[in-house]
């Protein structure tokens, strides 16, 4: 029993609840949502500190024993993720602090920001499979918010489609919940596994895998994702990149959770199609983000293949690569704020998205050009960045396990991530200058220290690959061995 | 008892799935709605109706029913009708600035 577990999910729910009663005070708003992150920063530290000293951290709610209460269980993957979305979290903030405008702030932006960070980590510690949708209806109900927030045409459009396949997609999550309870008569993820494992995953059981699976393949994007790109491209940029940066990773993180720790018996259908999907999502991503010729839709799509390439190595489901997914993720929700950031800061400055209309931004903004050439690297896998790391080792988790045309694919990909961001940087930033600096649409003042603070991580990323690499390794192999989290959770107790 | 309200769960889910396909956002919004419902009735029934006394540890009952099947709909129902309320306040707020409440019309314009 840790109480510190839940302290990721309560901190930024209640300071929520506190600003929105001081609705006029934004000064005040921007400063307790600074400190909040850093808070949770700061106790998620901690907490891996903790786990990686005295092993899986749990908190059973209200004092009741694992399969009759709500279990938050804190292991190293959870910890990892919580740690790197504040990290993600407050570039992002201080980036809205100069773009979001003055509107945004009075009708309650920052705490909706900080409900969505609650349930993210709410998603990312919970051991209880209807506690994940809960924290999933929390996310997801203040990323509807956000991304309508402001009223603009588009942005309208846009939110309707989103917030009616998210609902229906909750309402399938629901019937799986529904079936799974009806099947093994209880929604504790442990005890879950403890008794599929004991009566064996038959066909019905994979059928509500499957079915999860689909659920979490619509929240993460991956091959169910035409609803991706017109969403993430319709509000503005710094909402767009905490959404590319977290929404997507809560669904690989269940799809993780869920075939990690409970419906494993099963590889060759289960992880077949999880394989089958991520290849198509990784192609089909591609072309998408090739033949689009505005940033944001270019960006969007990008997001896409990336959840391609991390599942590929749920698939394979060696400890390599489980190793490079982990690392993968983790640098993945890094990249894709940051380039989400650049991307906006480009359209900021030349005031228009496409990439025809712009031109030689570098001589104007050579920091900024700079910057976007190394997140360009890093996000396309180029030593020593920080996918790097991640992608040797799902190409080596996928030739392991034999799987050779899925690591074939993720290469291939990997080099059309390339082609297509590089596009951006020399159609944007090299070539003739078109704009003047009188002419700017926007000022880059206060937005590069975010950006270049990313910038800096994504680079200790790939330096430091060493020094993350036993935590990563560790939750690799927590992953892999389901007893550990099941001992953590039931604490020696007898299992019902 | 159970058979009856899983046929009842199919219908409503039919006539959900049949209003959610509909171009009119004010029905597409009922149709989740009813499937709502429909999905609550599921959850119900799946954990098994009526089959002994009340949940209460002072009876002497030798069976109990479930009673975390309504724990589960009870908060699933809360979070479906703030999803319900925002989804129609985002729909109402569409049709004052889009100027209609058609899906066909609100297909995707490259300009903008």
């Amino acid at each position: 029993m840790n109480n510190l577990v839940i302290i990721p999910l309560i901190i930024p729910f209640i300071i929520g609840i506190i600003m929105v009663i001081f609705r006029r005070n934004t000064q005040l708003h921007r400063w307790l949502s600074v400190i909040t992150l850093f808070a949770i920063f700061t106790f998620s530290i901690i907490l891996l500190y903790q786990v990686q000293t005295s092993g899986i951290q749990t908190l059973q709610l209200g004092g009741w024993q694992a399969p009759f209460g709500i279990s938050f269980v804190a292991d190293t993957f959870a910890v990892l993720l919580i740690t790197t979305t504040s990290i993600v979290a407050l570039p992002c903030l201080v980036y809205a602090f100069h773009t979001i405008g003055k509107d945004r702030e009075l009708f309650y932006f920052y705490p909706m920001f900080l409900f969505l960070i609650a349930g993210v980590n709410g998603s990312f510690l919970t051991g209880d499979l209807f506690n994940l949708f809960v924290c999933f209806e929390l996310m997801l109900i203040s990323s509807y918010v956000l991304i309508s927030m402001g009223g603009k045409k588009v942005q309208l459009r846009e939110s309707i489609k989103y917030v009616l396949i998210n609902v229906m997609s909750s309402f399938l999550f629901l019937i799986a919940i529904a079936y799974l309870y009806a099947i093994t008569g209880t929604l504790n993820l442990a005890h879950l596994s403890v008794r599929i494992a004991e009566v064996g995953q038959d066909g019905l059981t994979t059928s509500v895998a499957i079915l999860l699976f689909i659920v979490f393949s619509l929240k993460a994007g991956l091959f169910l994702f035409y609803w991706l790109p017109g969403s993430y491209s319709a509000p503005p940029t710094a909402i767009a990149a905490i959404f590319g940066a977290l929404l997507t990773k809560v669904g690989i993180y269940a799809i993780f959770r869920m075939f990690t720790l409970v419906f494993y018996h099963e590889p060759q259908i289960t992880h077949l199609i999880i394989g089958i999907l991520g290849a198509l999502t990784m192609v089909l991503g591609a072309i998408g983000a090739v033949a689009h010729s505005d940033i944001r839709s270019i960006l969007a799509y990008n997001v896409i293949i990336a959840v391609g390439f991390i599942i590929a190595g749920l698939a394979s489901f060696t400890s390599a690569a489980l190793v490079g997914s982990i690392y993968y993720l983790v640098h993945d929700m890094i990249i894709k704020a940051l380039i989400f950031l650049l991307g906006g800061t480009m359209i900021l400055v030349s005031g228009t998205g496409k990439l025809t209309e712009m031109s030689g931004l570098i001589r104007n903004h050579p920091g900024l050009g700079w910057m976007f050439f190394i997140a360009a690297l890093s996000l396309s896998g180029i030593p020593p960045l920080s996918g790097f790391v991640g992608k040797v080792y799902i190409s080596q988790g996928t030739f392991e396990a034999n799987l050779y045309w899925l690591g074939a694919v993720g290469l291939i990909t990997s080099l059309l991530v390339l082609y297509s961001i590089m596009k951006v940087f020399m159609n944007g930033f090299w070539g003739e200058t078109l704009l003047s600096k009188e002419m700017e649409k926007g000022s880059t003042k206060g937005l590069l220290l975010p950006i270049g603070f990313l910038t800096v991580i994504t680079i200790a990323l790939g330096l430091g690959a060493e020094g993350i690499y036993i935590y990563v390794e560790q939750a690799a192999n927590a992953l892999l061995s389901p007893e550990l989290y099941i001992n953590a959770v039931f604490g020696g107790n007898p299992i019902p | 008892m159970e058979t009856l309200i899983a046929i009842l769960v199919g219908i409503l889910m039919t006539i959900g799935t049949y209003l959610v396909l509909t171009k009119s956002l004010l029905r597409i919004i009922l149709g989740t709605s009813i499937i709502g419902h429909a999905i609550h009735l599921l959850i119900l029934t799946m954990g098994g109706l009526k089959t002994g006394g009340p949940p209460l540890l002072g009876l002497e009952n030798t069976s109990y029913t479930d009673a975390l099947p309504q724990a589960l709909v009870l908060t699933s129902i809360v979070i479906n009708f703030a999803v319900t309320g925002l989804f129609l306040v985002l729909a109402y707020r569409s049709y004052q600035v889009l100027g209609t409440d058609n899906m066909d019309q609100l297909r995707g314009i490259e300009d903008e």
